[in-house]
C-alpha cells in the first residue's frame, strides 16, 4: 500500500517521522482508498465525528457554569440561560446537539443494515459501534438529568430502578447507583461525573471504530469485495472530505434550524419545572431516542421480563452479523430481505411512536405487536432469508456496471498490476 | 517423567501465589472505589423521622418525606378496612393480609412507602379501579391496603419501619 512506502520530502520531517510516524499516519488517512461508488449514506461517520466534538466542546463551557448539586442544579441552568453570555446558544447547541447526534447515529446504523456492513469481516467495526451507541445513550440519559427538573428526576428514577428487577441484589445494585435511598443529590453528582468521563471513553471507541474500518476498508453500495487501490477506489482526500463536507454542511442547516428556531421542541416542558420527589408527572417519556426501547420495556405485563426485552433488544444487535446467514452483503441484491428491511424500519418507527403514548388501549396492543416483531425480525426473518433467497446477480466490480455491462475480471486485473 | 513433574508443579506454585496476592491487592483497591458509591453517613443519619398526624381526619391521607422518599400515611374509614379485608388472598398477584401491613389496634392506620414497586414514581391517590392508588408511569392499580392488583408492579407498596411514639405521634424509620 501506498502509506507503507510514504518518505517525507524534508529532512527535518523525515527525523520526526522516523521517531513518530504521524505524517505516515497523515499520509494513511489521505490516499485511505474509498470505493468511488459511496453515496450519500456513507458521509453520516463524518457527521458524527462533528458531532461528538461539538458536544465535548460546548460540555467542557457548560461545565464551566453549571453547578452539579441537587439545590442549585436547575438554578445554575438557568443562570447560563439568562446571565452566562451566549449561554442560551451554547446549552441549545449542547441539548440539541445530542438530539441530531442520535438522528446521525440512526441514520448511520440503518445505512450498516441496509448494505450489510455488518457483516463478515467487518462484525468487529460493527460490535465496536454498538459499544459507542450504548455509551452514548447512557451519556445522554445521564446529561437530561443534570438540569434536576421533573423529567430529570423522574426519568432517573424510573431507569435506575430498572435494576431493581435483578433477582436478590436488584436492591442493592439500586441504592448503590443513588448513593442514597432514593435519587438524590449523590445521584446527580455521580451522573455529572459520569456525563464528562463517557464521551471521552466513545472518543477512544472512534478511534478503534476507525481504525477496525482501515482494515477491511469501507464498504459500499453494491456490497462487494474491491481490490485496494484500483479503478474501483479514489483516494479519500480530496474525493471523500469535500462530499462528507458538504454533507455535513447540509446537517449543520438542520441543526441550526432546531438551535435557532425551535430549541425546546424535542424537550419537555416538564423539565422546566425543578425536581419534586413527592410529585410524578402524570406522563413520563424518555427523550425521543429512547422511545422504541421503551416501548418494548412498557409492552411486557412483568417487570423482570420488561427489562429483559428492553436490554435484549439492544443486545440482540451484537449478534446481528451471525443471525443474517446470507453472504450477499447488500439489500440491493436481496429482494426478499429489502422488503423485510422496511418493515423493519415501519416496526421500529411504530415502536417508538407507541412508546411515546400512553401504555393502554390499542396502543399497547399495537407495542406489543412491535415488539414481538422487532425480536421475529432478528431470529427468524434474518436466518431463514438468508437461506431460501434467491438473490440478483452481484457484479465482479464496481466498474463493471458502468463500462462494460459484462464481467472482464482480466481486465481488473490488468488495471490493478498498473497502479 | 517424574521429573518433569516436579518441576512444573514448583513454577505453578509461583505462579499461583503471585495470581493470588495480586488478585487479593486488586480486590483491596477495587472495594473502597465501589464501596464509596454506596450510601454515605449523612444520608444514614436522615434514618428517622417523626410525624404529627394529630390533623389527619378519617379518610384522608398526608405524605411525607423520609430517606427521600414520600411515605402515605392514610386515616382509613372503616369502611375502607372492611373492603380491603373482604379480597380474597387469592385475588392478589403479592398475597398479604391486610392485618399484616397495619400494627394491631391501630387498623385505621396505613403507613406505607409512596412508591410503586415497578419502577419507583410515585403513584396517585383516590385513582385507580380498585380505589386505592394507581401509578400514572406504567399503570399499576393498587387497592385500599396498598397491595398490587393490576399493572407491571410486581410486589404491594413496601410498608417501612415505624412506631406510634403517642396518640399523635408516628415515627418512621
Amino acid at each position: 500500500m501506498s502509506d507503507q512506502e510514504y518518505i517525507p520530502k524534508s529532512k527535518a520531517a523525515k527525523w520526526f517521522n522516523d521517531r513518530l510516524p504521524l505524517l505516515t499516519l497523515g499520509a494513511h488517512l489521505t490516499d485511505y482508498p474509498t470505493p468511488k461508488n459511496l453515496n450519500y449514506w456513507w458521509t453520516f461517520g463524518g457527521i458524527l465525528t462533528f458531532c461528538l466534538l461539538t458536544q465535548i466542546i460546548t460540555g467542557i463551557v457548560l461545565a464551566m457554569h453549571y453547578v452539579a448539586h441537587a439545590d442549585l442544579a436547575f438554578a445554575s441552568v438557568e443562570h447560563i440561560m439568562r446571565n452566562v453570555n451566549y449561554g442560551w446558544l451554547i446549552r441549545y447547541i449542547h441539548s440539541n446537539g445530542a438530539s441530531m447526534f442520535f438522528l446521525a447515529v440512526y441514520i448511520h446504523i440503518f445505512r450498516s443494515l441496509f448494505y450489510g456492513s455488518y457483516k463478515s469481516p467487518r462484525e468487529v467495526i460493527w460490535i465496536i459501534g454498538l459499544l459507542i451507541y450504548l455509551l452514548m445513550m447512557a451519556t445522554a440519559f445521564m446529561g437530561y438529568v443534570l438540569p434536576w427538573g421533573q423529567m430529570s428526576f423522574w426519568g432517573a428514577t424510573v431507569i435506575t430502578s430498572l435494576f431493581s428487577a435483578i433477582p436478590l441484589v436488584g436492591e442493592s445494585i439500586t441504592t448503590w447507583l443513588w448513593g442514597a435511598y432514593s435519587v438524590d443529590n449523590p445521584t446527580l453528582n455521580r451522573f455529572f461525573s459520569l456525563h464528562y468521563l463517557f464521551p471521552f471513553l466513545i472518543l477512544g471507541l472512534v478511534v478503534l471504530h476507525i481504525w477496525a474500518l482501515h482494515v477491511p476498508g469501507n464498504n459500499n453500495p453494491i456490497g462487494i469485495d474491491i481490490k485496494k487501490p484500483s479503478k474501483d477506489t479514489v483516494p479519500f482526500h480530496p474525493y471523500i472530505t469535500i462530499k462528507d463536507a458538504f454533507a455535513l454542511l447540509m446537517f449543520m442547516i438542520i441543526f441550526a434550524g432546531f438551535v435557532f428556531f425551535s430549541p425546546n421542541v424535542l424537550g419537555h416542558s416538564d423539565n422546566y419545572i425543578p425536581a419534586n420527589p413527592l410529585v410524578t408527572p402524570a406522563h413520563i417519556v424518555p427523550e425521543w431516542y429512547l422511545l422504541p426501547f421503551y416501548a418494548i420495556l412498557r409492552s411486557v405485563p412483568d417487570k423482570l421480563g420488561g427489562v429483559i426485552l428492553m436490554f435484549g433488544s439492544i443486545f440482540i444487535l451484537f449478534v446481528l452479523p451471525w443471525l443474517d446467514t446470507s453472504k450477499v452483503r447488500s439489500a440491493v441484491f436481496r429482494p426478499i430481505y429489502r422488503n423485510f428491511y422496511w418493515i423493519f424500519i415501519v416496526d421500529v418507527l411504530m415502536l417508538g411512536y407507541m412508546g411515546a403514548m400512553p401504555a393502554e388501549g390499542i396502543y399497547l396492543v399495537l407495542a406489543r405487536v412491535g415488539t414481538i416483531y422487532y425480536f421475529l425480525h432478528f431470529i427468524v426473518v434474518l436466518p431463514v432469508v438468508g437461506l431460501l433467497e434467491k438473490t440478483d446477480p452481484v457484479p465482479m466490480s464496481i466498474s463493471e456496471p458502468v463500462l462494460s455491462g459484462g464481467a472482464n475480471p482480466s481486465l481488473a486485473k490488468k488495471d490493478n498490476d498498473k497502479i | 517423567m517424574s521429573k518433569e513433574e516436579k518441576k512444573v508443579n514448583r513454577r505453578d506454585f509461583l505462579y499461583t501465589a503471585s495470581y493470588t496476592v495480586g488478585a487479593v491487592g486488586l480486590g483491596a483497591v477495587v472495594w473502597p472505589l465501589v464501596h464509596q458509591m454506596n450510601p454515605d453517613k449523612a444520608q444514614q443519619a436522615l434514618a428517622t423521622t417523626e410525624v404529627d398526624i394529630s390533623q389527619v381526619e378519617p379518610g384522608k391521607s398526608i405524605t411525607v418525606l423520609w430517606r427521600g422518599k414520600p411515605v402515605f400515611l392514610k386515616r382509613r374509614t372503616p369502611e375502607e378496612i372492611a373492603e380491603a379485608r373482604s379480597v380474597s388472598l387469592n385475588d392478589l398477584p403479592d398475597p398479604q393480609k391486610d392485618e399484616d401491613r397495619v400494627k394491631k389496634g391501630r387498623d385505621e392506620w396505613l403507613v406505607m412507602l409512596g412508591v410503586c414497586t415497578h419502577l419507583g414514581c410515585v403513584p396517585l391517590k383516590d385513582k385507580g379501579d380498585y380505589k386505592g392508588w394507581f401509578c400514572p408511569c406504567h399503570g399499576s392499580h393498587y387497592d385500599l391496603s396498598g397491595r398490587i392488583r393490576k399493572g407491571p408492579a410486581p410486589t404491594n407498596m413496601e410498608i417501612p419501619k415505624f412506631e406510634f411514639v403517642d396518640n399523635n405521634t408516628i415515627k418512621i424509620g
